[in-house]
């Protein structure tokens, strides 16, 4: 698949997703548990980007600087950090230990 | 006639829709690292419009991953959208081109910044500015980022995937705060490490979904 048709397919998917939710009958998509299910399934596709971006480098497991940005924007977050200046300093701390050799 | 309610529910929007739009630099710049071309990074932005499903895409094609499980990560995490969508339904109001570009700009942010908000103008209100600011600084940042990437070079030195890393961090954090979602996210990040090394790129996040999705039915089950 080239990566046009794929970039094409996942946009017109991701799109027309959206527009169909203003489809839906309200009665349907605002039953509790259709709520409860959805926000699971979003909370592990987030938690499983959080690692393969974390330490995924193609099919192989790689601790590096991302891990120690990841750590440090946790506990930012934790402590009820702006989004902004934590995505900011995550860039930094990775940016700052790849610059001094201390990690890849 | 603008309310206090209806100011404050802008200041929000535009809050969030700056601190967004800056991050959009990033998208460009590691989209492009990915082996994007300018037009392929921005058609996502333009058409997608959804970080964690473009960051998805770019970050599983720079992994080696085919196409099918690009799409099939993408599209998975876009279906929370449809269900924001639901949700919008009826603060946005009827006409079909209103609901067309509403669908559109229906994420996280406009979501979240509408329903923070108490009265239905307000919700109204920013929902739409929400939505149109990011849109424009989104598409903006994003074209910045695709051209300055280019000089950047490895956008790596600069700690931009870290960033993006972070970014996913910061989307999960405000949704795991009981026992059930904390549960969920475990189990799904142990299956995602486990599976990185032997399943092919994209198909860890696919098996951690599933994985997610057969313990929430699980507790729906004891629920009911």
């Amino acid at each position: 698949m080239s990566l046009w048709t794929t970039i094409l397919i996942a946009s017109g998917i991701v799109l027309g997703t959206k527009l169909l939710g203003y489809l839906v009958p309200a009665s349907i998509a605002a039953h509790p548990r259709i709520q409860r299910i959805s926000d699971l399934l979003t909370v592990a596709l987030l938690a499983s980007l959080v690692v393969t971006q974390s330490i995924g480098a193609g099919s192989a497991v790689v601790v590096d600087a991302r891990v120690a940005a990841v750590v440090v924007a946790g506990s930012l977050f934790w402590r009820k950090v702006p989004f902004i200046v934590v995505i900011i300093a995550a860039a930094l701390v990775a940016a700052g230990l790849r610059a001094i050799g201390w990690a890849a | 006639m603008t309310t206090p309610a209806v100011r404050s529910a802008v200041g929000t929007a535009l809050s969030v829709a700056g601190a967004v739009s800056l991050y959009g630099i990033s998208f460009g710049a590691l989209s492009t690292a990915s082996g994007l071309d300018f037009w392929q990074t921005q058609v996502l932005s333009l058409f997608m419009f959804s970080g964690g499903s473009q960051f998805a895409i770019i970050g599983l094609v720079a992994g080696g991953a085919t196409g099918f499980s690009a799409i099939a990560a993408a599209g998975l995490l876009g279906i929370r959208n449809g269900l924001y969508a639901v949700r919008m339904s009826s603060v946005v109001g009827p006409g079909f081109f209103k609901r067309l570009i509403a669908g559109h700009w229906t994420i996280d942010e406009s979501t979240a910044v509408s329903i923070a908000q108490e009265e239905p103008r307000a919700q109204r209100v920013g929902f739409w500015v929400t939505g149109a600011a990011i849109y424009v600084g989104w598409n903006t940042t994003t074209a910045i980022g695709a051209v300055i990437g280019d000089a950047l070079g490895d956008v790596r030195a600069y700690g931009l995937d870290a960033a993006a890393a972070a970014a996913f961090v910061g989307l999960l954090w405000p949704r795991i705060h009981s026992r059930e979602p904390i549960a969920v996210a475990a189990v799904a990040a142990v299956v995602t490490a486990l599976a990185i090394p032997t399943l092919p790129a994209g198909v860890p996040i696919i098996v951690a979904a599933l994985a997610g999705l057969a313990l929430a039915l699980v507790r729906e089950r004891r629920h009911a």
